[in-house]
């Protein structure tokens, strides 16, 4: 365990929507951090410093948005940091944050992560022309389809693997008031029939665009302890990278994620996760990479993740609930989507997720990544102090 | 007077790029515009990346000489393509393929042409089909695409590796 204690205070998060149009981006993540802030019982005038975090500058074309939210973030004359991995970023801005409590640096820190998706292109952002390859990748879909498709052979998983993760996601997410997509009439002849978008995914299988906000406020032992509402213990953060390109690169399964894994539950204490942990929040984009991150987690064998799914055990009410938020799959405002994760599992083991709490959860992961599949953020918060 | 809001103002943004690509792979352009794949090889790991870079991501020590690979490979893995994108028009579907060159230790997204769609398979034995000779520049574009070449596919456990 790294330095001194520190512990999830209070959430917040917007309702996630393919358009706000009714606020700007400061007024979005003001939103969300007012609502962490409330539900932590502080104000502004408590916090210390604020720790920020979003997916690549090109995705809503504003440079350095940090700069112009520093006001309504409240972090004039406090300390306001920028963090940057890619999808992954709403994990590894929670846990810089974290590292700035447990470092003894401040008491109380508000982190916030946000995408307003609708203000530009993030597929054309991640579609540039470059010298040395063939300008091909039609977005996220098109690199990651031959990635799954490969996960599909070396698996020998059932074809319909990806569309039970997507039924089961979507049902989630109709008990997530905050969730963008809300489909009460989910049906997997629905998703089956979806239009093939990159061969093997379909659309159904696929995260839409949102617009969205989370916050989080982090505080010290002694703040904590003194904090009349539930509070998640951070009992341990990893945070991983690997090339984007290396000869001999897993990019199925990942050689930094394992490692990232290993990590946290080595700084959590935790030697049998499938045992000792009771739900996680993973970062989905796509169907399949649920049962490939079960095994890249250590959740699962090399190669039967997707007999997890299949047999349930990731169901809301199955051994080991994954995504019981909705997940990725039903928001993705794109650099809040691995805070989310992050706040999710915080809120279960506050026992404070709503209709979608799971019942006596104590131990939970919460898992981002980003870029190719080379940058990881992982931590696991409990109910009981470390 | 009325009080709707303004919900959206349209600011388009252009990028041109000046890129400086480094010592290793202007040798791979410069390849290319001469119709030659050019890698380079880690002298630690053996490991032959295509393009190069100037030192080996993984053992993080410099590359030696630059080695030629083939323009045969083979089709590791691959995507059909429905969706297309404002940047960029190819008729649809096309495949988006992971093709590793023989001789390299990388492999490249290639457009894959020449076969139904429907037939195409992990492990087929590929060719590059390069632009006109007059068309070449310092660029991997110059392969317009690659294509089936008459050879049984190749053996899973042969390409497992760069999956």
């Amino acid at each position: 365990m790294a330095g001194n204690l520190a512990a999830v205070l209070g959430t917040g998060q917007t309702k996630h929507v393919a358009k706000r149009e009714d606020v700007s981006i400061a007024g979005l993540v003001r939103e969300a951090a007012d609502r962490a802030l409330e539900d932590a019982g502080l104000t502004y005038a408590d916090i210390d410093a604020v720790v920020i975090g979003k997916a690549p500058d090109m995705f809503e074309g504003v440079m350095m948005p940090e700069l112009y939210l520093a006001e309504a973030l409240g972090a004039i004359g406090k300390p306001l940091i920028r963090v940057h991995t890619a999808g992954s970023v709403g994990g590894s801005t929670a846990i810089v944050a974290t590292h700035l409590v447990q470092a003894g640096v401040h008491e109380r820190v508000l982190t916030v992560a946000f995408e307003k998706q609708s203000e530009s292109n993030a597929m054309w952002a991640l579609s540039i022309k470059i010298p040395f390859s063939q300008p091909l990748v039609a977005g996220a879909g098109g690199y990651f389809a031959p990635i799954i498709r490969g996960y599909i052979r070396k698996a020998d998983a059932p074809l319909d693997t990806g569309f039970q993760v997507v039924l089961k996601d979507r049902l989630n997410a109709l008990k997530n008031p905050y969730a963008h997509l809300h489909q009460p009439d989910i049906s997997m002849e629905q998703i089956v029939s979806s239009p093939l978008l990159w061969d093997p995914i379909r659309y159904a299988e696929t995260c839409p665009s949102s617009d969205g906000a989370a916050a989080m406020v982090i505080g010290s032992e002694q703040a904590a302890d003194a904090s009349s509402r539930p509070v998640a213990w951070i009992h341990g953060t990893a945070v991983r990278s690997e090339p984007t390109m290396g000869a001999g690169r897993d990019r199925v399964n990942p050689h930094a994620g394992r490692d990232c894994a290993k990590a946290v539950y080595a700084a959590a204490g935790i030697t049998d996760p499938f045992r000792e942990i009771d739900c996680a929040e993973i970062y989905v984009p796509f169907s399949w990479f649920e049962p490939m991150w079960l095994e890249n987690l250590g959740f699962a064998e090399e190669g039967t993740g997707w007999k997890l799914v299949q047999d349930g055990v990731t169901a809301l009410d199955g051994d080991l609930p994954i995504n019981m938020s909705g997940g990725v799959l039903s928001s993705n405002p794109i650099g809040a989507s691995g805070m989310l994760r992050f706040l999710e599992v915080a809120n279960q083991v506050r026992g404070t997720a709503g209709e979608h709490q799971v019942d006596g959860a104590r131990k939970a992961l919460g898992h981002a990544y980003g870029g190719g599949s080379q940058f990881f953020a992982m931590w696991v918060v409990g109910k009981d102090k470390p | 007077m009325t009080a709707e809001p303004i919900t959206g103002i349209v600011t388009p943004i252009r990028l041109d790029y000046t890129y400086t690509p480094g010592t290793a792979p202007s040798g791979f352009l410069r390849g290319m515009k001469e119709g030659r794949i050019l890698g380079r090889r880690c002298p630690q790991c053996s490991k032959v990346y295509v393009p190069p870079r100037g030192s080996c991501p993984m053992c993080g020590v410099e590359f030696a000489d630059e080695v030629e690979v083939a323009d045969t490979g083979t089709l590791v893995t691959f995507a059909v393509v429905n969706v297309n994108f404002a940047n960029r028009v190819i008729d649809l579907p096309y495949v988006s393929g992971e093709v590793r060159f023989d001789g390299s230790d990388t492999t490249s997204m290639v457009l894959v042409q020449g076969i139904p769609v429907d037939e195409v398979r992990m492990g087929m034995r590929v060719k590059a089909h390069w632009l006109p000779r007059e068309e070449w520049d310092f660029t991997f574009a110059n392969i317009d695409y690659v294509e089936p070449i008459d050879e049984p596919d190749a053996d899973y456990d042969s390409y497992r590796e760069f999956v």
